[in-house]
């Protein structure tokens, strides 16, 4: 773990030295490539007066709000289509279709529905990772050995019983990849959403910086996303991850 | 106790031909015997032993448990699957617990009085990942006694272990079976393995599967070797081998003589 750690911490200064070089070279002004030391100004201005916090909390809100509806959403259709054929054959066939559909093209839609606001982005973030999530759930529970339906149905499980204690355990590894998943389409659509049609959040800085010809603000953005994303996958999935597979007897080490 | 009658069994195949796999079996097993299907891979055993355990339906025909007609799985037939079969997300004791109740205060207890039948006291907290193919199956058979089923169903349940490890498992089953009176019906292609075990060993025949031959074993346990049993084997190599000789052409598509 730790000897991880610290040759990741040396890979993040090897290419801040990189950039810094890049710099030096004076190949790009910088007004289009900032320096390190810049947007590492930018980082705690930002911080110290609240701008990127601000934008942090509400882009935050929204994602657990698109993203929890998804997820809940998604097992609900995802359950459905396994249960009923029919809805498969018919509902099934149309979601594979609008999965093709960048989320971002829902945003006009979304924006003439519900107006400049919360409402509009959420959808485009729900829109945007939903159907991933249907058709993880659709094939971790397909995946699920036979066998332990039958030794079930032996032991006098019920419906209910059977799908609590046996498909949903038996699923789960197949279900945190489509949890990831999902989180990265909701991000990717929430940022897509923010740029266009937001009155804040992450995704509206960086269209202030932008506008501002302000490059070091936007790398300072781009920065919190990454992070985040490596927090959130490090001490969210894989952690869940880790506990599934170490239970289960496979390795989780990569 | 458990009865068939007349079960037969067709499976439709991708052409819509009729494909018979059990073919007119009738068969009466009392309360507390140990009776064998012993016949030749692939001949509808294990289809015959699911049809027992209420998990394929029959074409036609009727199985009776306790007089009673039975046409899904139930807690009074506890199946011993042929790969142990366990959650491997649950450790042993919640795996022997599987059929419990969870409100039943008494759960540890009964769990435990199973795992310790089994002899796996020192395992009872690990996963199964971290048991040796033999353990797993104790595990499985400490599972279905849990169920607390007068009817134990044991499909080849010893078939993937080592030899030693089997020897070991069979003497151990012989124990539990002796100490807790249950009827067991087993499957097994293994003809030691049958005489070793059973009151009663049913030959079957390759495709469809019908009773060729009833062998009732001398109720002298335990059965260690003698000229008797020895006897007993070649006798009922020589009624399988024109079966085996039949599921081997089949297989190899010419005639094969054994």
């Amino acid at each position: 773990m730790s000897g991880i750690f610290y040759k990741r911490l040396a890979t993040i200064i090897a290419l801040v030295l990189v950039w810094q070089l890049f710099c030096k070279t004076a190949m790009y002004p910088t007004y289009l490539l900032p320096t390190p030391e810049q947007v590492e100004q930018t980082l705690l201005q930002g911080i110290i007066d609240g701008q990127l916090v601000i934008a942090l909390l509400s882009s935050l809100k929204r994602m657990v709000i698109g993203y929890s509806m998804a997820v809940v959403l998604g097992l609900a259709l995802g359950v459905a289509l396994i249960k009923w054929k029919y809805l498969d054959q018919t509902i099934g066939f149309f979601i594979l279709a609008v999965q093709t559909i960048p989320s971002v093209a829902w945003l006009p839609l979304a924006l003439i529905w519900f107006g400049l606001n919360e409402r509009a982005i959420i959808f485009v973030v729900i829109i945007g990772s939903l159907w991933t999530m249907v058709m993880s759930v659709k094939t971790a529970i397909k995946g699920v050995n036979p066998d332990y339906i039958r030794l079930a149905k032996t032991l006098g499980y019920n419906k209910w019983a059977l799908f609590w204690k046996i498909v949903i355990p038996a699923a789960l590894p197949e279900l945190i990849v489509g949890l990831r998943l999902a989180w990265a389409f909701a991000w990717r659509s929430l940022l897509a959403g923010e740029l266009l049609g937001g009155e804040s959040g992450l995704g509206q800085t960086l269209m202030i910086g932008r506008n501002l010809g302000d490059m070091s603000l936007v790398i300072a953005v781009m920065i919190i996303i990454a992070t985040l994303g490596i927090l959130i996958d490090l001490f969210l999935f894989q952690r869940l991850e880790n506990q599934i597979f170490a239970k289960r007897g496979y390795s989780s080490k990569r | 106790m458990l009865q068939l009658r007349n079960v037969k069994k067709e499976f439709i195949d991708k052409s819509g031909k009729k494909l018979p796999v059990i073919d007119n079996v009738t068969i009466s097993i009392r309360q507390g015997e140990f009776v064998s299907f012993l016949g030749p891979s692939g001949c509808g055993k294990t289809t015959l032993i699911n049809i027992i355990a209420g998990l394929v339906t029959t074409s036609s025909g009727t199985v009776l448990v306790n007089g009673k007609t039975i046409n899904s799985p139930g807690l009074d037939r506890a199946v011993v699957f042929q790969d142990s079969c366990l959650l491997p997300w649950l450790t042993v004791r919640e795996n022997v617990g599987m059929a419990l109740n969870s409100d039943n205060s008494g759960k540890e207890k009964i769990c435990d009085y199973y795992i310790d039948m089994v002899k796996l006291n020192r395992f009872k907290s690990a996963y199964p990942h971290q048991l040796s193919g033999g353990m797993k199956q104790r595990v499985a058979l400490a599972r279905a006694l849990a169920t607390d089923s007068p009817v134990l169903l044991m499909d080849e349940p010893f078939s993937a272990l080592d030899e030693q490890t089997r020897m070991l498992l069979q003497n151990e089953l012989m124990q539990i079976w002796q100490r807790t009176n249950k009827t067991i019906v087993f499957v097994t292609h293994n003809i030691r393995e049958a005489i070793f075990l059973s009151d009663r060993v049913l030959l079957l025949s390759h495709h469809p599967a019908k009773i060729i031959s009833e062998i009732a074993i001398p109720d002298i346990r335990p059965r260690v070797g003698g000229e008797h049993f020895f006897n007993m084997e070649a006798e009922i190599l020589l009624h399988l081998k024109r079966e085996i000789e039949k599921a081997t052409e089949e297989e190899l598509g010419e005639r094969y003589i054994l």
